[in-house]
């Protein structure tokens, strides 16, 4: 995987997108800026520590993404592009979606 | 007389109240929607009880909330209630079961778990920390999964003595404990295990259900996948006691929450034609540990029935008559009042019964 053509600094910030079923973890927002560094799992960590309820319905205990939940980076599906070493720009946006598998 | 009846299905809990000692019943839910609910407990050692559910979003993950309002409201804590250490290397998949501890210890309750482990609570199900000694197991590692799933989900402790308790686990087979989860030895001597070389092996049965005598706390009933089997002796060995059933085969087994010798079962055709024995919808009751059944079925369904009741779909209140409950994989869910003498619908239209259980509150 090639070198990010950028760098993270101070001030730089992360838009996690957050689907309305899980708006009730994080008191109904739909929108959560983060200040975690350059991948998704630093991302994912930062939600750990800010909104766990949040975080624990998108990875297991074992940090590993749920199997029907997708993670998209800038539009990009995250599982293609490295998973949780995916790559994450200044700016990002991070839309968290559920899989339209999964349902019973 | 206040009665809640606890209803987990694939899409959620339903919780039934009756207020005229069983008559009628006021349905509330689905709680926790789209999420399989496939242990529910009602901790009724405190002055209001608490409801546990484990509470399992296809999407999301599992998790369990408690209530300690009946329903009205639910709290999770912010961090995993329950999660499988680091080293395991193992995820939660669901809870399948809630049991509280002794009388002794108010605030303990023992959650058993999908993969197969035991947890315990000293908060009174609000959080968890996993019992090493039987993860440790070195038979762990040689558990199979049953068609449900690699479960713990039976977990009987011992009504008096906190150091002894018993597990069940498709397929695995009965282990039990005499020193407080420390050490497990596998319980399981003359439980028959058709569809393996040996036949008699020492663990890897697959057992449905266990229930512990209510006079006799040595005392246990099994349901395998085909057998029902008595123990006398704490688990040590196991005799059939099948004879007086229309099949060996079925998930649940309950036993009478007072009365001992008392128990109930719910026999299915067998393992290749699931559901009930000749289409008819019936539980049987023995009232002398298994030797004698008697067939249940007043104001059951009297046509052809083919729905199947899980292992955890039947239960049986504290109440001084005693109530009955099972619920079907087509979402209907059956009470007595009168400790099996005669039935009655109680919902019908629901998701898939995966969990039913029942207290005076």
């Amino acid at each position: 995987m090639p070198a990010p053509r950028w760098r993270w600094g101070p001030g730089m910030t992360t838009t996690v997108l957050v689907p309305g079923v899980l708006r009730g973890e994080v008191d109904g927002a739909s929108r959560l800026t983060m200040e975690a560094s350059g991948t998704l799992g630093a991302v994912f960590d930062e939600l750990a520590d800010r909104w766990p309820r949040l975080e624990r319905r998108i990875r297991d205990e074992q940090g590993q993404l749920r199997r029907y939940v997708n993670v998209y980076v800038d539009g990009e599906d995250c599982r293609l592009v490295g998973g949780l070493t995916a790559p994450v720009r200044d700016g990002a946006e991070i839309t968290v979606l559920p899989s339209v598998a999964g349902g019973q | 007389m206040s009665v809640l009846l606890a209803i987990g299905t694939g899409k959620g809990l339903f919780l039934a109240r009756s207020e005229d000692d069983r008559k009628s019943w006021e349905l509330s839910g689905p709680h926790h929607p789209m999420t399989g609910v496939y242990g529910v407990g009602i901790d009724t050692r405190r002055a209001t009880p608490r409801l546990l559910a484990g509470v399992t979003s296809s999407h999301f993950g599992p998790s369990v909330a408690v209530s300690d309002d009946l329903g009205v409201s639910w709290q999770e804590p912010d961090h995993a209630p329950l999660a499988f250490p680091e080293d395991t290397e193992k995820a939660l998949v669901r809870v399948w079961q809630f049991a509280p501890g002794a009388a002794s210890e108010p605030d303990v309750v023992y959650a058993g778990t999908e993969p197969q482990a035991l947890f315990r609570s000293t908060d009174g199900g609000a959080t968890y920390e996993m019992v090493r000694g039987l993860w440790d197991h070195p038979h762990r590692e040689h558990w199979g999964a049953g068609f449900g799933g690699p479960a713990i989900h039976t977990v009987l402790p011992h009504p008096t003595d906190p150091q002894s308790m018993v597990v069940a686990m498709s397929t695995g087979g009965v282990y039990r404990t005499s020193d407080g989860g420390a050490t497990w030895a596998p319980s399981n001597t003359g439980i028959k295990a058709y569809y393996m070389p040996d036949k008699y092996p020492e663990y890897g049965q697959c057992v449905h259900k266990v229930a512990r005598d209510a006079g006799n706390p040595d005392r246990f009933y099994a349901q395998v996948h085909h057998g029902v089997y008595r123990s006398d002796d704490g688990g040590s060995t196991w005799q059939s006691i099948a004879d007086g059933l229309p099949s060996d085969f079925g998930f649940p087994i309950v036993a009478h929450p007072r009365r001992g010798d008392v128990v109930y079962n719910f026999p299915l055709a067998a393992d290749s034609r699931r559901h009930p024995v000749d289409e008819r919808c019936r539980v049987f009751r023995s009232e002398d540990a298994g030797k004698t059944w008697q067939p249940l079925s007043d104001g059951l369904p009297s046509g052809p029935f083919y729905p199947s009741v899980l292992r955890d779909a039947m239960s049986a209140d504290n109440a001084d008559t005693v109530g009955l409950y099972f619920g079907t994989r087509s979402g209907e869910v059956y009470a007595s009042r009168d400790e099996g003498d005669s039935w009655s619908l109680v919902a019908s239209h629901l998701p898939d019964v995966l969990s039913v259980r029942a207290a005076v509150v």
